[in-house]
């Protein structure tokens, strides 16, 4: 799976999940400050995520320092592409 | 200390006919039924009755997504017909986040469809790593008050008396005691339901589900009929609102009806058999305390499900009570029982029924079981001049209740 391809199914999932205008879905876009997401919010996007890419996020401590949707993006990609090197 | 005259001024519904007061008024005024095969109830084995009444699709995303997250069917159905019902009453915004306005809301349980799925997935996965926080919200035994609540902003006391198929006749009742006792200036009040196999499981296995009308979904329920077989479960939501009678009119409200009386009592005799005594000391209850004699109503419209016992109990407890005067109708041979939505839906019904002096028949009442036949049945649309109401309502559990009302006078 590509980078692009990472990105594109990561806001696909919070468009369909939380209903955000895809023109609102820029890599500086603050989720808070920018997006509205709260913390409940954080929970379900937790779970969406898991969801689209069998990754466990929930208990990783990476996930409290996102502050943009393009934090978001690098985690999960620094997440597949370390889950990719243990299989290997 | 004196009570405060309590009002009712607006009035909203999603009804299995579809969204909005006019749209159940209009079906209803044609004799139409809403009941359809449902196919997900042919599938589950052992469950004879595959009929029920189901909402067509609403526009949910009129609620914000902030709001709608934490909302299964059944709080949106009731926070639509809330929206509804404050628009028609004409209350501000600052009107409604008052701490003198509350809302007494009631479903007969959580959203049995958000606990199935948790537990389906709990079981499938032995985890709970991808269950939503939202989850919990829907579940809750007062999603539908709480939801609706923050929906609105409603700042004022939040009730929800779930008494299953009596939820919404109770919400209403409570309402009106908590304004003229003072405690509340308006209640926004009413009930709702959502669809879920549970419910017409519950009914077949007690046998009382309607089952022999699967081929022709229409004829069935039919409420005092000598040919009814049992309740078709229905969903929907209906919400009025309260209003102490001074404020109403300080403030030029229309003025739909006005609540002269609410009584309910428990028969703990038996959790599922109706009694007839009880019933018929609910209804006199209600108009002692308006001093209105039987022959001053103008209409009587039943709770009536089509079960064998409970259609005998309440005709002859009418009898009893009203003797074969006053005409009697029950909505749920159009509707089929919307459960916890059902007092409030069927009370709205009845209060257009003032408005338009036209009563609605019991649709599918053909033949009267001769033990219900002790009472006048409306069996055609009947124009009279409807000045007094009385709504039944009664529910498993020795729940029973009624409430009288009439058309508003300023005396």
């Amino acid at each position: 799976m590509t980078d692009t391809e990472v990105i594109d199914i990561i806001n696909d999932s919070m468009i369909k999940e939380f209903e955000f205008n895809p023109s609102s879905m820029t890599p500086d876009a603050h989720l808070v400050e920018d997006l509205g997401m709260d913390s409940l919010d954080f929970v379900d996007l937790v779970v969406v995520i898991q969801n689209a890419f069998g990754v466990k996020l929930r208990d990783e401590p990476k996930v409290r320092n996102i502050e943009t949707l393009g934090d978001l993006h690098k985690l999960v990609m620094d997440k597949k592409r370390e889950l990719e090197a243990g299989v290997k | 200390m004196s009570k405060r005259r309590v009002v009712i001024t607006g009035m909203g519904t999603v009804s299995p006919f579809g969204q909005g007061v006019k749209c159940l008024w209009e079906n209803l005024l044609r004799g139409h039924s809403a009941v359809q095969i449902v196919p997900e109830m042919q599938k589950l084995k052992g469950l004879r009755s595959w009929v029920a009444a189901i909402v067509p699709d609403v526009d949910a995303n009129i609620i914000p997504r902030k709001k709608r997250r934490f909302m299964s069917p059944m709080s949106i159905y009731s926070t639509i017909a809330a929206l509804e019902a404050t628009a028609m009453a004409g209350l501000s915004e600052d009107r409604i986040t008052d701490r003198g306005t509350g809302l007494c809301l009631a479903s007969t349980m959580g959203s049995t469809s958000e606990s199935e799925a948790f537990f389906q997935e709990m079981n499938r996965t032995g985890s709970i790593e991808n269950i939503k926080s939202t989850m919990f919200f829907k579940t809750m035994n007062h999603s539908c008050a709480a939801n609706t609540a923050q929906a609105l902003g409603v700042t004022g006391r939040i009730i929800s008396p779930s008494a299953a198929c009596a939820s919404s006749n109770l919400a209403v009742g409570l309402a009106f005691e908590m304004i003229a006792a003072g405690k509340q200036d308006v209640m926004i009040c009413g009930g709702s339901d959502e669809h879920h196999c549970l419910a017409p499981a519950v009914f077949d296995i007690m046998n009382a589900a309607s089952c022999k009308y699967n081929s022709e979904p229409k004829q069935t329920p039919r409420p005092f009929d000598i040919n009814r077989d049992g309740v078709v479960c229905a969903e929907g939501a209906g919400i009025i609102v309260l209003e102490d009678m001074e404020y109403a009119c300080r403030r030029n409200a229309d003025i739909l009806a006005e609540i002269i009386g609410f009584a309910t009592f428990s028969s703990p005799e038996n959790m599922a058999n109706p009694d007839s005594q009880t019933i018929a000391e609910c209804m006199g209850c209600s108009m002692s305390q308006a001093r209105i004699n039987a022959e001053e109503v103008d209409y009587l419209n039943a709770h009536a499900t089509a079960t064998i016992q409970g259609d005998i109990a309440e005709a002859q407890a009418i009898g009893a009570v009203m003797g074969d005067k006053v005409p009697v109708s029950s909505l749920k041979g159009n509707l089929g029982h919307t459960m916890a939505a059902s007092g409030a839906m069927e009370l709205i019904a009845s209060i257009q029924m003032m408005h338009y002096n036209t009563l609605i028949p019991t649709r599918n009442l053909v033949t009267p079981d001769p033990e219900c036949d002790v009472i006048d049945f409306v069996i055609m649309p009947r124009e009279i001049e409807i000045n007094v109401i009385l709504k039944n309502s009664f529910a498993l559990g020795g729940i029973n209740s009624a409430i009288l009302i009439r058309r508003c006078r300023n005396d």
